[in-house]
């Protein structure tokens, strides 16, 4: 696969990759600002907004049925954060001409059609119109209380936001509740158009057409594009202390079957020079898979739970446990996966367990070529992190990892909270 | 081995039937380096209850499953999910209502974990202490299930759509149930259904599918054995026992599911149309370009939440739509608005020939997953058709068709509603 990163327009940048075995090329455009409080929810908002209308396609219904009448373009609205950057926009699927009966150029009406929601939403008095706003609102508001909805995501969530209350990072993708409530479509309207100006943008291209094509394309589109002064003072601030010398507590209470236990760490000093592959090895001998520490103990050794897993946050240097288990088993549970922790450490992993790891993370990365969504989740994150290896280049990297190296990164994580989920009931049981 | 050319979807696929009975499909994929492989038997949390030689046999809620979870044991203590992780492959299985499915993706050393894939599945192995251990584990999936309120939501649906079959009770059984599961248990179900003639084995990726046969032929036992046949409950009735089922749970709005029986037809090529038809149907009267969809996204009665499904099952079939609401029957209502409104005019003309388009760019996409298109391969095979003849069916569709299949289909009598509502 051949990669390429060109400047369309000011702070307008496109990755290209280009690839004959798919069915379906991709397409994502990603507006790129600061994780704020105050913001989080308008930008949240805005692409949702922008997907209800356009001058030319004035409602949801019109646009649906253009997407529909382009064989099934999927054109959804993207909201995510990596580290403390939010990354808002939109992705796009985009079934490639050569399976489509009468051969028309999908893909740049795609790009027009994209570029059309983004800078020619439907207006009145060039306003966005506000009942497409308070419907949008309402329907950010369900989703962001809706997080209780899944106790196991809930969990993390909440884990993440007690962690780093001082910090950017316990601001979900979303915002809040607050900060959604207070958007109105005049602020919105204002707020868009300046991020539409300043916002470093992303673009990411995966599929058959060439760079040319996907380029001409997509200047055509973006023609209209206002440009101003492209902030690009943005960034993570990655703590790697924990905030008290000794982990904190949150309990919650609900009327749930099985308690959530959510273990928040700091990788710590590792992430002064991350050695990003070892961090990814660490983090699967840990908790990463079925030969992981976390399964093979807190799971099939001790049955105490269905699920006991690691996963880590390089960009914002921290790493959570995530598992399941009865009220009563809490302590146990806690006790068995710090000392699974302190274990790697003092430098008990097997030549199997290591291999097993690396193995697993290398292959991992390598299947990353044979996924699109992959491909753009790192490529994306790879742009604002500002590396320049490509999962292949990771994984090689990955295989040649040592148990010293592992231990190292071991050593340098610390617990900074601990959050426990439970039920009405056996509250007795658990203690910090 | 046979092969079959799909030029509209640029596949070719291999295809084989054992001396055993076993069925083998390969997907060559040039240019991936991902491996992927299914092996799967027809046997899944439905299958509580079967004939043996004349004989009505009754197994607990949850076998299947716990079944599964065993199946990773090996003699000697070993986990087969050890082994093939420690080769670099990811292992994994789940258990459906009438398929149980073991699969792993890797992207190297495929042939070996082919060979340890067949091996482990062929080979049970249980102790009453191991069984013991696990019922701890799968106690704890349990758990975790009855505070899902997606899962809460269908398994009421299912009480009212079919009250008299299995399908209607969760297939990881209950804490209960499983308690009832000895390694004796276990090895009769097993010995009664893994057999090839009842298993299916499915594999994409860059490989040669001779070599895949070559690995099957060498790996599984020779022998042809039949197979019980599974008792599932006829039904007759394609009303709902009741119309309306209410729980409520920790949610932060109401939950909705609104579901209609569907009797599958029982021959492939019937049942493929079948499920174009009830898929495309449901875009027309559901789907995100659709009038009734639109207009309630935009009144609010439907959050961003909202999904349809036809979901055919062990002998019994089901259509679902299903989201979150502040009013659930203010969506059946408009729902029964809808219907009403194409029964009298029909469906537009030009709606229904974008949504066929768009049905085929859905297609695509779902081509694009390997582990999509090697369980799909398995879960029509058990239905009695080929996945891959999907797109050439979907062409000859009818726009009356749809209408017939809305007009008896999605009655108002024949509706059922489940609802999960915030405790506070």
């Amino acid at each position: 696969m051949e990669y390429s990163r060109t400047e369309l327009m000011p702070g307008v940048w496109l990755s290209h990759l280009h690839s004959d075995k798919f069915k379906t090329a991709c397409l994502s455009l990603n507006l790129l600002a600061q994780l704020k409080r105050d913001s989080a929810s308008m930008n949240a908002l805005i692409p949702y907004v922008l997907r209800r209308g356009t001058v030319q396609h004035g409602d949801m219904e019109a646009i649906s049925a253009k997407l529909d009448e382009l064989y099934g373009v999927a054109i959804e609205p993207v909201v995510r954060r990596i580290g403390e950057i939010q990354c808002f926009g939109f992705y796009s699927s985009i079934p490639e001409d050569d399976f489509l009966p009468h051969g028309q150029d999908v893909l740049r009406e795609s790009c027009s059609l994209m570029a059309e929601m983004l800078i020619a939403p439907a207006t009145r008095g060039g306003l966005l119109l506000p009942q497409y706003v308070d419907s949008e609102k309402e329907k950010l508001l369900q989703i962001i209380r809706g997080r209780i909805n899944n106790k196991e995501g809930y969990a993390v969530s909440r884990c993440v936001e007690e962690m780093c209350c001082y910090e950017d990072f316990a601001v979900s993708a979303l915002g809040s509740e607050e900060g959604c409530e207070a958007v109105h479509y005049r602020s919105l309207t204002k707020h868009y158009r300046k991020m539409l100006q300043s916002c470093p943008i992303e673009i990411f291209y995966c599929g058959r057409s060439s760079k040319n094509t996907v380029v001409s394309a997509l200047t055509d589109a973006l023609m209209p594009l206002p440009r101003a002064e492209i902030d690009y003072d943005i960034g993570t601030d990655v703590r790697m202390n924990s905030l008290e010398e000794k982990p904190r507590y949150v309990e919650e209470v609900m009327d749930v079957s099985q308690g959530k236990l959510c273990m928040g760490f700091r990788l710590g000093e590792c992430m002064e020079d991350p050695d990003v592959a070892a961090i990814h090895v660490f983090s699967a001998v840990f908790g990463g898979g079925t030969m992981s520490k976390l399964f093979a103990n807190v799971r099939e050794k001790l049955s105490l739970c269905y699920y006991a897993s690691s996963s880590v946050n390089i960009a914002k240097g921290i790493m959570l446990v995530a598992s399941g288990i009865e009220f009563k088993n809490f302590d146990k549970a806690k006790a068995e996966i710090l000392s699974q922790l302190y274990a790697i450490r003092a430098g008990d992993i097997s030549d199997g367990e290591l291999n097993a790891a690396k193995s697993g993370v290398a292959s991992d990365l390598r299947s990353f070529m044979d996924s699109k969504g992959e491909l753009e989740g790192f490529y994306l994150t790879r742009a604002i992190q500002g590396e320049d290896y490509s999962p292949t280049d990771l994984a090689l990297l990955v295989e040649e990892v040592t148990k010293e190296q592992v231990v190292k990164i071991a050593e340098s994580v610390e617990c900074d909270l601990i959050y426990f989920l439970k039920g009405m009931e056996g509250q007795e049981n658990a203690e910090p | 081995m046979q092969s079959r050319e799909y030029p509209e979807i640029g596949e070719k696929l291999y295809e084989e039937t054992l001396p055993n009975g076993l069925r083998l499909r390969v997907v060559p994929k040039a240019g991936f380096s991902t491996f992927f492989a299914a092996f799967a038997v027809n046997y899944g949390g439905a299958h509580r209850r079967f004939e043996l030689d004349g004989e009505k046999i009754d197994t607990p809620a949850g076998i299947a499953h716990f079944l599964e979870h065993k199946m990773f044991d090996m003699p000697g203590g070993d986990s087969a999910i050890n082994i093939l992780s420690a080769n670099g492959a990811d292992p994994n299985a789940f258990t459906s209502e009438d398929v149980t499915c073991y699969y792993f993706e890797c992207t190297h050393s495929f042939e070996e974990n082919l060979r340890l894939l067949l091996r482990f599945v062929s080979t049970p192995y249980f102790t009453p202490e191991t069984v013991e251990k696990e019922q701890g584990i799968i106690g704890q999936e349990i758990r975790m299930g009855e505070d899902d309120p997606g899962d809460a939501m269908y398994y009421n649906l299912y009480k009212l759509l079919y009250p008299e079959h299995p399908v209607k009770d969760r297939i990881a059984g209950t804490v209960e149930s499983i308690a009832k599961i000895s390694d004796k248990t276990l090895y009769d179900c097993y010995n009664m259904f893994y057999r090839p003639s009842n298993m299916v084995l499915s594999v994409a990726g860059d490989i040669d599918p001779e070599k895949v046969l070559k690995i099957a032929l060498e790996e599984l036992s020779p022998a042809r054995k039949s197979v019980p046949v599974a008792d599932f409950p006829e039904f007759k009735s394609m009303l709902p026992a009741e119309s309306i089922i209410c729980e409520n749970m920790e949610v932060s709005a109401p939950q909705f599911m609104i579901g209609a029986k569907l009797r599958p037809e029982k021959e492939g090529s019937k049942a493929l149309r079948q499920d174009l038809v009830a898929k495309l149907s449901l875009r027309l009267l559901a789907g995100y370009s659709s009038p009734l969809y639109t207009k309630l996204y935009f009144s609010g009665l439907l959050s961003r939440n909202f999904d349809y499904e036809c979901n055919i099952t062990a002998g019994t079939g089901a259509l679902i739509l299903g989201g979150e609401s502040p009013k659930p029957m203010e969506v059946l209502k408009a729902l029964n608005l809808e219907v009403e409104r194409i029964n009298k005019e029909g469906l537009d003309s030009e709606r229904f020939e974008r949504a066929k388009r768009a049905s085929l760019g859905a297609r695509l996409r779902g081509l694009e997953d390997f582990e999509n298109v090697c369980v799909s391969l398995i879960f029509c095979l058990f239905e009695g058709y080929c996945a891959f003849d999907a797109l050439k069916v979907l062409g000859s569709i009818t726009k009356e068709e749809c209408e017939e299949f809305i007009r008896e289909h999605f009655a108002p009598e024949r509706l059922a509603v489940s609802i999960i509502e915030a405790k506070r």
